[in-house]
């Protein structure tokens, strides 16, 4: 039987929210942006009208000043924004339980097996589109389709508030004319090397031979071989799966550059103890801790090292990191963003005892009392003595707004 | 354009956890008895900005829309 997917993408979701909640800006181009004091200034979403003046997800906000004087900033309010996914979440699962969430403003549906209660894919996209409209207030595009992919491609083919059909006989007139661009997990550098082999839309790569695009892009070639042609026979998987947690990270970009070790001891320690209680309330012990770093000039990277034995402390977190930091980057360059992960994850309840644990044991049981301490009073309770050093830099809570990325592949 | 004004509310919350609001209390203390409620559904107001529990209601012959944006209650005041 011919599977019917939808795809359904919330236009311009945070702006969407916010224009919902300021009419008297709704017909001003707006963007929703971070905060310019912390600086995290840039654009996080803009509505249809700074879209038109060519505002772009991620320009800082003087750039889009420039192109656009009359725009107005909006700061974010992400348990809106949440909030409001919940609800259309809650809108798909009347019409399946297969709904997988993509980010907070994408989700697929597979209505395969609901034809018969709301009729078929296209009915059942532009009833959800004009549900979302009156009960949330704001836009969806959907794309309907027999796979995830030209589902996802229906999605962004029309915008907004509209529902596009690819089927399979008509899938090479529509999506075969589209640049490569346009694909799931085709970015700037992949598209390059596309074009250097003369592939410029989906067509192409769909009629190159699979054997070529292995040769060149590894087993991702062969993928996206599938994906042009519409092989993708991924499932979406339902409402109650979860994802199982590959790493656990945080990171933040400080309100002032990390100028001395002192600072990156002060926020390194803070993300530290975030990603050990994160890993204590999930009952699991890493073994490798990695370490991302941005400069002033922008220059990313990241470095990881084993630990000796599983671990929930966060002061070898800590330790590790730091060490990491000091062995890695050169005093003399200040640091903008820092990140610390764990990863090579195990259950703590499987962990492998250790003649030389004791003391560590003891730190857990430390930190697990301090956990508690802090679910009852709040983060700020007991804090450690090196953040009352610069109680500016030591101010932010990674725990704040968490919005976990995904992978298609999962 | 309509504006949001937040307005008390009398409500009765039966047993099995319906809501049903019973008067609204304007905000120079003026207080209106709802006569009926016709229509409850989740929805916005493009109107007024916002979003919620939509109670469709009759107030001195008149239909106005009352909005519980828990936990609070608004209007669309003209």
């Amino acid at each position: 039987m011919e599977r019917v997917i939808l795809h359904s993408d919330l236009n311009n979701f945070y702006a969407s929210v916010e224009s919902l909640y300021h009419p008297e800006l709704r017909n001003k181009p707006i963007a929703v942006t971070g905060e310019v004091e912390l600086r995290h200034g840039i654009i996080l979403a803009k509505n249809q009208l700074a879209k038109k003046c060519g505002v772009k997800t991620g320009e800082t906000l003087w750039q889009a000043r420039q192109k656009c004087p009359d725009i107005v900033f909006v700061p974010p309010d992400f348990e809106k924004y949440i909030k409001y996914s919940e609800m259309a979440r809650e809108i798909y699962a009347e019409y399946t339980n297969q709904v997988e969430s993509f980010g907070l403003d994408e989700c697929w549906l597979d209505v395969t097996g609901s034809d018969k209660l709301f009729g078929e894919g296209k009915n059942i996209a532009d009833g959800i589109r004009k549900r979302l409209k009156k009960e949330l207030g704001i836009t969806a595009s959907v794309g309907v389709s027999f796979n995830k992919i030209f589902a996802k491609l229906g999605s962004d083919y029309k915008k907004p508030d509209a529902t596009t059909v690819i089927s399979r006989r008509d899938f090479r007139d529509i999506v075969w004319r589209l640049p490569v661009s346009e694909l799931l997990y085709i970015g700037r550098s992949t598209g390059a090397r596309l074009r250097v082999y003369g592939i410029r839309t989906i067509g192409d790569i769909a009629r190159t031979d699979i054997n070529f695009l292995q040769s060149v892009f590894g087993k991702p070639g062969r993928t996206l071989w599938a994906f042009a042609n519409g092989y993708d026979n991924s499932p979406v998987s339902d409402m109650l799966d979860t994802v199982p947690i590959k790493s656990i990270g945080n990171g933040t970009t400080a309100p002032r550059d990390l100028e001395s070790d002192a600072d990156v001891r002060i926020v390194m320690r803070i993300l530290s103890e975030s990603v050990a209680f994160r890993l204590r309330k999930h009952g699991f012990l890493c073994s490798t801790v990695q370490i991302w770093l941005r400069d002033t000039r922008l220059y990313a990277y990241q470095r990881q090292s084993r630990l000796h034995s599983p671990t929930c402390v966060s002061d070898v977190i800590f330790d590790t990191a730091f060490k990491l930091y000091k062995q890695h980057h050169s005093p003399d360059i200040a640091l903008r963003s820092v990140c610390v992960r764990a990863c090579g994850l195990s259950r703590d309840e499987n962990r492998q005892l250790s003649l030389f644990d004791a003391p560590i044991t003891r730190k857990q049981g430390l930190e697990q009392a301090i956990d508690g301490l802090r679910e009852r009073f709040g983060s700020k309770i007991i804090v450690r003595g090196i953040m009352l050093t610069d109680p500016k830099l030591s101010a932010f809570d990674p725990g704040n707004h968490v919005i976990h990325p995904v992978s298609y592949f999962k | 354009m309509a504006h949001k004004v937040y307005v008390e509310v009398d409500a009765r919350f039966d047993a099995t956890g319906g809501v049903t609001p019973l008067s609204i209390t304007w905000t120079d203390g003026r207080r209106f008895e709802i006569d009926r409620v016709m229509d409850v559904c989740r929805a916005a107001s493009l109107k007024a900005g916002g979003q919620g529990m939509r109670y469709r209601c009759r107030v001195l012959g008149k239909e106005t829309y009352l909005f519980f944006e828990d936990p609070r209650w608004f209007v669309e005041a003209k």
